[in-house]
């Protein structure tokens, strides 16, 4: 076991992916001799050459959209957009062209690209530096969209990323980089906890709250909360956001009877009203109280000196739990 | 004209000048040799049998591509997109291909298929809605069909700079990348992305375009104040006008131009000028946006016309040999129309197939949730249900989509 944190566990999986397949080719906006502006491919270009992990011009489009070159030549392409905000370029490649080319071909060309994304708020930048847009690509078919939340996750599951032959939108929650965790670097690929697998991150009998990135630490935060007023919330880190692996969810929340989901996201039409649904059809007689979320106003992201305001915090996830305890 | 909008351009500010590369006049007579405006020389040297072929296939695709237009009249193809009047450029370029060469079609070049050796049936297959035009890209070394204008400039990009990381570039074996576009296309972003792209990494690849006046409605003075083959002089590479009705004269700039890309000389930019003498689609009526006086001048470059006519005065075919290849190109479009008219709608199960590389227990459960749902319709009927119609499965809906 080794100690570090979510951002240096990733560039950790990165070089194990490059080491493991020469395939394996890192592309992005300053992630080669900066190593990225938070320093996530930092020393990968030094060790692995700018011929594998290479400066792109400024063109989030281009970047995804030779990737798809590259894949198509045999190439295992991973794409840093250097943040969330600036993926909507690319989008068009992505859904159009990423996301359909497996269908359009009836299987005859894989693409087995990772797109990294630094995502959510909490960091006190400008406009286009906080947004949390998973949804937009959970929505739309031939991709899978994940996130880690802990350093030992964001380790396994970068590599488990890059090995996949499917596209995969990878979501990284900036604000929890610096956070530390255990890292078992000694494990196995083949053995590692499933990519596209829910994880029970905290047992509890009162009510199941799910949450995914960074806010998988303000719900273990509010589940330690509420422990203290003798409330015992079950935790679960949803992980994979498309597809959804929601069995563990179901047999939770017919234990609990409640369900709180939380996603910085705005809460319209997002993941939240999705699981709900699902939540509901599989649950409905277990519920004992409509399954609620807490989540982004439905506004666009505020000023950084708002965002304490517009981010889910510990309380307004305990305020919902306390909605659903109350029904 | 609207405020603000601004003037009119100079006359033939992005037409033809004096930089055109042609090798066959209009009426058929050969230029020796021609220059571009960079003073590199552009000659062909075919045998008869090469000569006598690229007519043989200027005749089969436009005979192909007339079938793809009455087929859509008869309403057995849900919209054709006719390439008729760039065969040209289409063959010319095509046939400039090695066999290790790779081309990223957009969605007209069923000419540039049909050099490649696809079977033609398969443009077919998408254009009636059958499938999405699914041939395999890496094993016939032509990208599918991409809709979405300009979008395959960047996966060419990227697939050339793979050749140049496997080291495939600086011998007469290397590869190189033809990526087709259109005159509307360079106006999207995503153009200007893989032109800087290929500039920056140097990659082997050709940029043809064809320049066929039109995008849809939209004639090139509104995509570019200076004449396209221009524009890549910005981006740090050459750029070249041939006339697109020449099919000697394209065929002589792509291949120098693909041969550059492979010994590693960078990217090539080709402006193949030429014109839609057809409608955009079979959507589109054409009669709305421009004159027929306009259509009339550019018959009058015909490329099918002006390479028979070089044939004849070179005495390279005889009244039979034409004849024969009428004879042929009827034959081949005939046995696609049987073909096309034989294929059958795809079972509706497959919709669930193929998203994922392996597959997805989710979209099994809605494919199985599908399945009963349609096998409920085959079951007796149930009174309960008196008086509600079912979706007939399978019933065929005439898709009518447009295509940009």
């Amino acid at each position: 076991m080794e100690t570090m944190t979510l951002g240096k566990a990733i560039n950790a999986g990165l070089r194990r992916a490059l080491e493991s397949d020469p395939k394996v080719i890192l592309m992005g906006e300053d992630i080669g001799k900066l190593g990225g502006v938070f320093r996530i491919t930092d020393g990968l270009q030094k060790d692995f050459g700018d011929e594998r992990v290479i400066d792109t011009p400024l063109a989030e489009s281009g970047i995804i959209g030779t990737a798809i070159g590259l894949a198509m030549r045999g190439y295992r392409p991973v794409c840093e957009i250097q943040f969330d905000g600036f993926v909507y370029p690319a989008y068009d490649q992505i859904v159009s062209q990423v996301a359909k080319i497996h269908f359009r071909s009836r299987g005859r060309v894989r693409l087995p690209m990772v797109i990294r994304i630094p995502f959510g708020g909490g960091i006190g930048a400008v406009e286009h530096h906080s947004e949390s847009p998973e949804a937009y690509f959970a929505h739309t078919a031939g991709l899978k969209v994940v996130s880690c939340a802990s350093p030992s996750d964001a380790f396994w599951m970068i590599q488990q990323a890059v090995a996949s032959d499917d596209p995969i939108l990878f979501f990284e929650p900036k604000r929890r980089y610096w956070e530390k965790g255990e890292v078992d670097l000694n494990g196995s690929l083949a053995e590692a906890y499933p990519l596209h697998a829910s994880r029970l991150v905290c047992s509890g009998t009162d009510a199941t709250v799910l949450a995914y990135g960074p806010m998988v630490r303000t719900a273990l935060d509010a589940a330690a909360a509420a422990a203290e007023e003798g409330r015992s919330l079950e935790v679960i880190d949803l992980r994979s956001l498309s597809p959804l692996d929601l069995e563990p969810v179901y047999a939770s929340v017919r234990r609990t009877g409640r369900c709180v989901v939380v996603h910085e996201a705005p809460g319209n039409v997002g993941l939240g009203a999705e699981i709900a649904a699902r939540v509901t059809e599989e649950c409905f007689y277990s519920l004992e109280a409509p399954v609620l979320r807490v989540t982004g106003f439905d506004t666009p992201y505020p000023p950084a000196r708002l965002e304490d305001s517009y981010l889910p915090d510990l309380d307004r996830v305990l305020d919902a739990v306390d909605r659903a305890l109350g029904w | 004209m609207a405020k603000g909008a601004p003037p009119t351009p100079p006359p033939d500010a992005v037409g033809v000048g004096t930089e055109l590369v042609q090798l066959l006049t209009p009426d058929g007579e050969r230029i020796e040799r021609a220059y571009d405006s960079s003073g590199t020389e552009y000659s062909v040297d075919l045998t008869d049998d090469e000569y006598r072929g690229l007519y043989r296939d200027l005749v089969v695709v436009r005979r192909l591509d007339a079938e793809g237009t009455a087929l859509q009249r008869q309403g057995e193809l849900g919209i054709w997109a006719s390439l008729l009047g760039q065969e040209a450029a289409q063959i010319g370029s095509g046939r400039a291909l090695r066999p290790q060469d790779m081309a990223f079609p957009t969605y007209r070049e069923h000419g540039v298929l049909y050099c490649r050796g696809i079977d033609p049936i398969m443009p077919f297959g998408l254009f009636r809605g059958v499938d999405h035009g699914a041939w395999d890209p890496v094993e016939l070394k032509c990208g599918m069909y991409t809709i979405v204008i300009g979008a395959q400039t960047l996966h060419a990009t990227g697939y050339a700079m793979g050749i140049a990381k496997d080291g495939k570039v600086g011998s007469d074996d290397g590869e190189a990348v033809i990526a087709y576009l259109g005159d509307g296309a360079t106006s999207q972003g995503d153009v200007s992305e893989s032109f800087v792209w290929s500039s920056v990494f140097h990659a082997p690849i050709v940029f043809f375009c064809q320049n066929n006046q039109y995008a849809i409605s939209e004639p090139i003075e509104r995509q570019t104040r200076v004449p396209l083959y221009q524009r890549s002089l910005g981006f740090g590479f050459p750029g070249v006008r041939v006339d697109g009705n020449d099919v000697l004269a394209t065929y002589a700039v792509t291949r120098t131009a693909l041969d550059n890309a492979r010994h590693g000389q960078g990217p090539t930019f080709i402006e193949a000028y030429t014109y839609r003498m057809g409608a955009h689609t079979t959507n589109d009526d054409p009669s709305r946006y421009r004159i027929a006086s306009e259509v009339e001048a550019w018959q009058a470059k015909d490329p099918v016309a002006r390479m028979r006519a070089f044939l004849e005065k070179q005495q390279l075919g005889d009244a039979d040999f034409f004849a024969e290849v009428e004879d042929e190109a009827k034959q081949i479009a005939l046995r696609l129309r049987e073909r096309v008219l034989e294929m059958p709608d795809p079972d509706p199960l497959q919709i669930f197939d193929h998203v994922y590389p392996h597959g997805s227990p989710e979209l099994d459960a809605q494919r199985d949730q599908y399945a009963r749902y349609l096998d409920s319709f085959s079951q007796a009927p149930d009174e309960s249900h008196a008086g509600h119609v079912p979706p007939t499965p399978g019933h065929h809906v005439q898709a009518t989509g447009s295509v940009r």
